[in-house]
Protein backbone atom coordinates (compact mmCIF):
# COMPACT_ATOMS: atom_id res chain seq x y z
CA UNK A 1 0.00 0.00 0.00
CA UNK A 2 1.81 3.68 -0.76
CA UNK A 3 2.85 5.99 1.71
CA UNK A 4 -0.27 7.89 1.29
CA UNK A 5 -3.36 5.22 1.73
CA UNK A 6 -1.45 4.73 4.49
CA UNK A 7 -1.25 7.82 6.02
CA UNK A 8 -5.45 8.34 5.35
CA UNK A 9 -6.25 4.92 6.95
CA UNK A 10 -4.19 6.32 10.67
CA UNK A 11 -5.82 9.55 10.26
CA UNK A 12 -9.24 7.81 9.59
CA UNK A 13 -8.65 5.09 12.65
CA UNK A 14 -7.07 8.04 15.28
CA UNK A 15 -9.09 9.50 17.66
CA UNK A 16 -9.98 12.69 18.78
CA UNK A 17 -9.50 16.47 16.71
CA UNK A 18 -7.03 13.66 14.11
CA UNK A 19 -9.72 11.72 13.15
CA UNK A 20 -12.18 14.52 12.92
CA UNK A 21 -9.52 16.68 10.77
CA UNK A 22 -9.13 13.58 8.61
CA UNK A 23 -12.63 13.62 8.08
CA UNK A 24 -13.22 16.80 7.65
CA UNK A 25 -10.48 16.40 4.99
CA UNK A 26 -12.41 13.14 3.31
CA UNK A 27 -15.95 15.03 3.16
CA UNK A 28 -13.88 17.95 1.17
CA UNK A 29 -12.16 15.58 -1.66
CA UNK A 30 -15.79 13.29 -1.52
CA UNK A 31 -18.05 16.51 -2.42
CA UNK A 32 -15.83 17.76 -5.00
CA UNK A 33 -16.18 14.37 -6.82
CA UNK A 34 -19.62 14.70 -6.35
CA UNK A 35 -19.81 18.23 -7.82
CA UNK A 36 -17.77 17.04 -10.28
CA UNK A 37 -20.24 14.94 -11.45
CA UNK A 38 -23.15 16.88 -10.70
CA UNK A 39 -21.49 19.08 -13.34
CA UNK A 40 -21.21 16.80 -15.90
CA UNK A 41 -24.56 15.61 -16.18
CA UNK A 42 -25.84 19.34 -15.61
CA UNK A 43 -27.37 19.33 -19.33
CA UNK A 44 -29.31 16.03 -19.13
CA UNK A 45 -31.05 18.17 -15.98
CA UNK A 46 -32.04 21.23 -17.39
CA UNK A 47 -34.91 21.33 -15.39
CA UNK A 48 -32.81 21.38 -12.30
CA UNK A 49 -31.51 24.37 -10.72
CA UNK A 50 -28.20 24.87 -9.71
CA UNK A 51 -28.65 25.52 -5.93
CA UNK A 52 -31.19 21.26 -6.04
CA UNK A 53 -27.91 20.00 -8.01
CA UNK A 54 -25.22 21.74 -5.14
CA UNK A 55 -27.57 20.26 -2.58
CA UNK A 56 -27.75 17.04 -4.49
CA UNK A 57 -23.86 17.23 -4.38
CA UNK A 58 -24.24 17.88 -0.75
CA UNK A 59 -26.28 14.79 -0.19
CA UNK A 60 -24.25 12.41 -2.18
CA UNK A 61 -20.89 13.49 -0.15
CA UNK A 62 -22.73 12.88 2.90
CA UNK A 63 -23.50 9.37 1.94
CA UNK A 64 -20.44 8.34 0.48
CA UNK A 65 -18.41 9.62 3.78
CA UNK A 66 -20.84 6.98 5.74
CA UNK A 67 -20.04 4.12 3.21
CA UNK A 68 -16.10 4.98 2.98
CA UNK A 69 -16.17 4.99 6.56
CA UNK A 70 -18.44 1.86 7.24
CA UNK A 71 -15.92 -0.10 4.35
CA UNK A 72 -12.39 1.61 5.82
CA UNK A 73 -11.55 -2.17 6.73
CA UNK A 74 -11.94 -3.67 3.20
CA UNK A 75 -10.40 -1.33 1.47
CA UNK A 76 -7.01 -3.66 0.87
CA UNK A 77 -4.67 -0.69 -0.83
CA UNK A 78 -4.87 -2.08 -4.51
CA UNK A 79 -5.39 1.29 -5.71
CA UNK A 80 -4.74 4.34 -4.19
CA UNK A 81 -7.04 5.04 -1.01
CA UNK A 82 -8.51 9.00 -3.03
CA UNK A 83 -9.77 6.80 -5.86
CA UNK A 84 -11.11 4.43 -3.76
CA UNK A 85 -12.89 6.71 -2.51
CA UNK A 86 -14.21 8.72 -5.11
CA UNK A 87 -16.10 5.93 -6.41
CA UNK A 88 -18.37 6.01 -3.81
CA UNK A 89 -19.21 9.90 -4.07
CA UNK A 90 -19.70 9.50 -7.81
CA UNK A 91 -21.89 6.59 -7.14
CA UNK A 92 -24.28 8.31 -5.35
CA UNK A 93 -24.16 11.09 -7.24
CA UNK A 94 -24.92 9.18 -10.22
CA UNK A 95 -27.89 7.48 -8.57
CA UNK A 96 -28.84 10.46 -7.23
CA UNK A 97 -29.09 12.57 -10.80
CA UNK A 98 -30.54 9.52 -12.55
CA UNK A 99 -33.44 9.12 -9.55
CA UNK A 100 -33.95 13.07 -9.79
CA UNK A 101 -34.23 13.19 -13.67
CA UNK A 102 -37.10 10.82 -13.77
CA UNK A 103 -38.70 12.23 -10.51
CA UNK A 104 -42.37 12.42 -11.54
CA UNK A 105 -41.73 10.01 -15.14
CA UNK A 106 -44.09 6.96 -15.04
CA UNK A 107 -42.12 4.89 -16.77
CA UNK A 108 -43.37 3.38 -20.19
CA UNK A 109 -45.94 0.82 -20.20
CA UNK A 110 -47.99 -0.35 -22.49
CA UNK A 111 -51.78 -1.13 -22.71
CA UNK A 112 -51.29 -4.39 -20.50
CA UNK A 113 -49.38 -1.92 -17.64
CA UNK A 114 -45.88 -3.61 -19.32
CA UNK A 115 -42.69 -1.67 -20.67
CA UNK A 116 -43.41 -1.28 -24.04
CA UNK A 117 -41.77 -3.28 -27.40
CA UNK A 118 -43.32 -1.24 -29.72
CA UNK A 119 -40.24 0.91 -30.23
CA UNK A 120 -38.43 -2.25 -31.32
CA UNK A 121 -38.32 -2.24 -35.10
CA UNK A 122 -36.30 -2.08 -37.81
CA UNK A 123 -35.71 1.38 -38.84
CA UNK A 124 -36.39 2.24 -42.24
CA UNK A 125 -32.73 2.12 -43.28
CA UNK A 126 -31.76 -1.05 -41.80
CA UNK A 127 -30.68 -3.73 -43.77
CA UNK A 128 -32.49 -7.56 -44.86
CA UNK A 129 -29.98 -9.27 -42.30
CA UNK A 130 -30.52 -6.45 -39.56
CA UNK A 131 -34.65 -6.67 -39.73
CA UNK A 132 -34.61 -10.40 -39.74
CA UNK A 133 -32.72 -10.25 -36.67
CA UNK A 134 -34.81 -7.73 -35.10
CA UNK A 135 -38.07 -9.71 -35.74
CA UNK A 136 -36.47 -12.92 -34.56
CA UNK A 137 -35.72 -10.96 -31.07
CA UNK A 138 -38.73 -9.42 -30.97
CA UNK A 139 -40.14 -12.80 -31.14
CA UNK A 140 -38.53 -14.03 -29.02
CA UNK A 141 -38.56 -11.96 -26.15
CA UNK A 142 -42.31 -12.68 -26.18
CA UNK A 143 -41.96 -16.23 -26.00
CA UNK A 144 -38.21 -17.35 -24.56
CA UNK A 145 -38.04 -15.25 -21.81
CA UNK A 146 -40.01 -15.14 -18.70
CA UNK A 147 -42.32 -12.21 -18.16
CA UNK A 148 -39.72 -10.37 -15.41
CA UNK A 149 -37.15 -11.27 -18.07
CA UNK A 150 -39.21 -9.68 -20.71
CA UNK A 151 -39.71 -6.51 -19.06
CA UNK A 152 -36.49 -5.78 -17.30
CA UNK A 153 -35.25 -6.92 -20.37
CA UNK A 154 -37.75 -3.90 -22.43
CA UNK A 155 -37.60 -1.84 -19.91
CA UNK A 156 -33.04 -1.18 -19.66
CA UNK A 157 -32.53 -2.05 -23.17
CA UNK A 158 -35.94 -0.50 -25.45
CA UNK A 159 -37.11 2.01 -23.13
CA UNK A 160 -33.57 2.89 -21.62
CA UNK A 161 -34.94 3.36 -18.03
CA UNK A 162 -31.88 3.65 -16.30
CA UNK A 163 -31.41 0.06 -14.49
CA UNK A 164 -31.55 1.92 -10.93
CA UNK A 165 -34.25 3.93 -10.99
CA UNK A 166 -36.35 0.70 -12.52
CA UNK A 167 -34.81 -1.05 -9.37
CA UNK A 168 -36.56 1.64 -6.75
CA UNK A 169 -39.72 1.10 -8.37
CA UNK A 170 -39.86 -2.40 -8.48
CA UNK A 171 -38.39 -2.62 -5.05
CA UNK A 172 -35.46 -5.00 -5.89
CA UNK A 173 -31.75 -3.93 -6.46
CA UNK A 174 -29.61 -2.97 -9.24
CA UNK A 175 -27.35 -6.28 -8.79
CA UNK A 176 -30.66 -8.32 -8.97
CA UNK A 177 -31.73 -7.00 -11.79
CA UNK A 178 -28.78 -7.21 -13.64
CA UNK A 179 -28.74 -11.07 -12.88
CA UNK A 180 -32.26 -11.16 -14.91
CA UNK A 181 -31.09 -9.05 -17.96
CA UNK A 182 -27.86 -10.55 -18.13
CA UNK A 183 -30.20 -14.17 -18.02
CA UNK A 184 -32.25 -12.91 -20.77
CA UNK A 185 -29.87 -11.83 -22.57
CA UNK A 186 -27.95 -15.39 -22.75
CA UNK A 187 -31.37 -16.92 -23.01
CA UNK A 188 -32.00 -14.88 -26.32
CA UNK A 189 -28.40 -15.89 -28.05
CA UNK A 190 -29.17 -19.20 -27.29
CA UNK A 191 -32.36 -19.32 -29.31
CA UNK A 192 -31.19 -16.77 -31.96
CA UNK A 193 -27.63 -18.67 -32.66
CA UNK A 194 -29.74 -22.35 -32.25
CA UNK A 195 -31.88 -20.46 -35.46
CA UNK A 196 -28.81 -20.02 -37.27
CA UNK A 197 -28.69 -16.40 -36.79
CA UNK A 198 -25.63 -14.36 -36.42
CA UNK A 199 -25.73 -12.82 -32.91
CA UNK A 200 -21.93 -11.53 -32.89
CA UNK A 201 -19.49 -13.33 -30.34
CA UNK A 202 -19.30 -16.12 -28.49
CA UNK A 203 -20.44 -17.10 -25.12
CA UNK A 204 -17.35 -19.24 -24.17
CA UNK B 1 -22.67 2.72 -35.49
CA UNK B 2 -26.42 2.57 -36.43
CA UNK B 3 -29.16 3.08 -34.13
CA UNK B 4 -30.08 -0.78 -35.26
CA UNK B 5 -27.40 -1.98 -34.63
CA UNK B 6 -27.11 -0.28 -31.41
CA UNK B 7 -30.20 -1.49 -30.31
CA UNK B 8 -29.35 -4.93 -31.07
CA UNK B 9 -26.33 -4.53 -29.37
CA UNK B 10 -28.14 -3.15 -25.99
CA UNK B 11 -30.60 -6.18 -26.38
CA UNK B 12 -28.46 -9.11 -26.47
CA UNK B 13 -25.48 -7.19 -24.60
CA UNK B 14 -21.79 -8.84 -24.81
CA UNK B 15 -21.06 -12.44 -25.35
CA UNK B 16 -18.54 -13.18 -22.89
CA UNK B 17 -18.09 -13.77 -19.62
CA UNK B 18 -19.18 -10.67 -17.29
CA UNK B 19 -18.21 -9.82 -13.75
CA UNK B 20 -21.66 -8.94 -11.35
CA UNK B 21 -22.71 -5.37 -10.43
CA UNK B 22 -21.33 -5.75 -6.65
CA UNK B 23 -17.87 -7.32 -8.36
CA UNK B 24 -18.05 -4.36 -10.79
CA UNK B 25 -18.07 -2.08 -8.05
CA UNK B 26 -15.52 -3.73 -6.14
CA UNK B 27 -12.91 -3.35 -8.78
CA UNK B 28 -13.30 -0.52 -10.53
CA UNK B 29 -10.98 1.87 -8.49
CA UNK B 30 -8.11 -0.81 -9.62
CA UNK B 31 -9.72 -1.11 -12.81
CA UNK B 32 -8.99 2.51 -13.61
CA UNK B 33 -6.19 3.02 -12.00
CA UNK B 34 -4.39 0.07 -14.14
CA UNK B 35 -5.74 2.26 -17.46
CA UNK B 36 -4.15 5.31 -16.36
CA UNK B 37 -1.04 3.17 -16.24
CA UNK B 38 -1.37 2.38 -19.42
CA UNK B 39 -1.32 -1.55 -18.23
CA UNK B 40 -3.48 -4.06 -19.91
CA UNK B 41 -6.24 -3.89 -17.18
CA UNK B 42 -9.14 -6.30 -19.11
CA UNK B 43 -6.29 -9.10 -18.86
CA UNK B 44 -5.26 -8.46 -14.72
CA UNK B 45 -9.23 -7.68 -13.94
CA UNK B 46 -10.88 -10.18 -16.62
CA UNK B 47 -15.24 -9.56 -16.84
CA UNK B 48 -14.68 -5.94 -16.23
CA UNK B 49 -15.12 -4.85 -19.83
CA UNK B 50 -17.32 -6.85 -20.86
CA UNK B 51 -19.61 -5.73 -17.97
CA UNK B 52 -19.31 -2.10 -18.43
CA UNK B 53 -20.40 -3.12 -22.03
CA UNK B 54 -23.48 -4.69 -21.13
CA UNK B 55 -24.09 -2.29 -17.60
CA UNK B 56 -24.88 1.53 -19.04
CA UNK B 57 -25.43 2.59 -14.93
CA UNK B 58 -21.74 0.76 -14.48
CA UNK B 59 -20.32 2.45 -17.56
CA UNK B 60 -21.55 5.95 -16.15
CA UNK B 61 -19.69 5.04 -13.09
CA UNK B 62 -16.53 4.14 -14.90
CA UNK B 63 -16.34 6.90 -17.17
CA UNK B 64 -16.61 9.34 -14.23
CA UNK B 65 -14.02 7.85 -12.21
CA UNK B 66 -12.10 8.01 -14.88
CA UNK B 67 -12.20 11.28 -15.89
CA UNK B 68 -12.44 12.90 -12.59
CA UNK B 69 -9.37 10.69 -11.34
CA UNK B 70 -7.04 12.02 -14.50
CA UNK B 71 -8.57 15.54 -13.91
CA UNK B 72 -7.19 15.60 -9.99
CA UNK B 73 -4.32 14.17 -11.48
CA UNK B 74 -2.95 17.00 -13.83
Amino acid sequence: MDYESQAWLAALRASGSEREAATARLHDLLLRAARFETSRRRDSLARIGAAELDDLAHQAAADALVAVLRKLDSFRGDSRFTTWAYKFALLEAGVKLRRRAWEGRELPLDVKGRPPLADLGPSPQAGAETSELLDAIREAIEKELTPHQRDVLVAVTVNEVPIDVLAERMGSTRGALYKTLHDARRRLRAHLGAQGLRVGGSDA
Amino acid sequence: MHDDERLIGRLLGPAGQEVTCDVCFEQLDSYVELELAGRDADAELPGMRSHLEGCPACAEDHESLIAFVSRERT
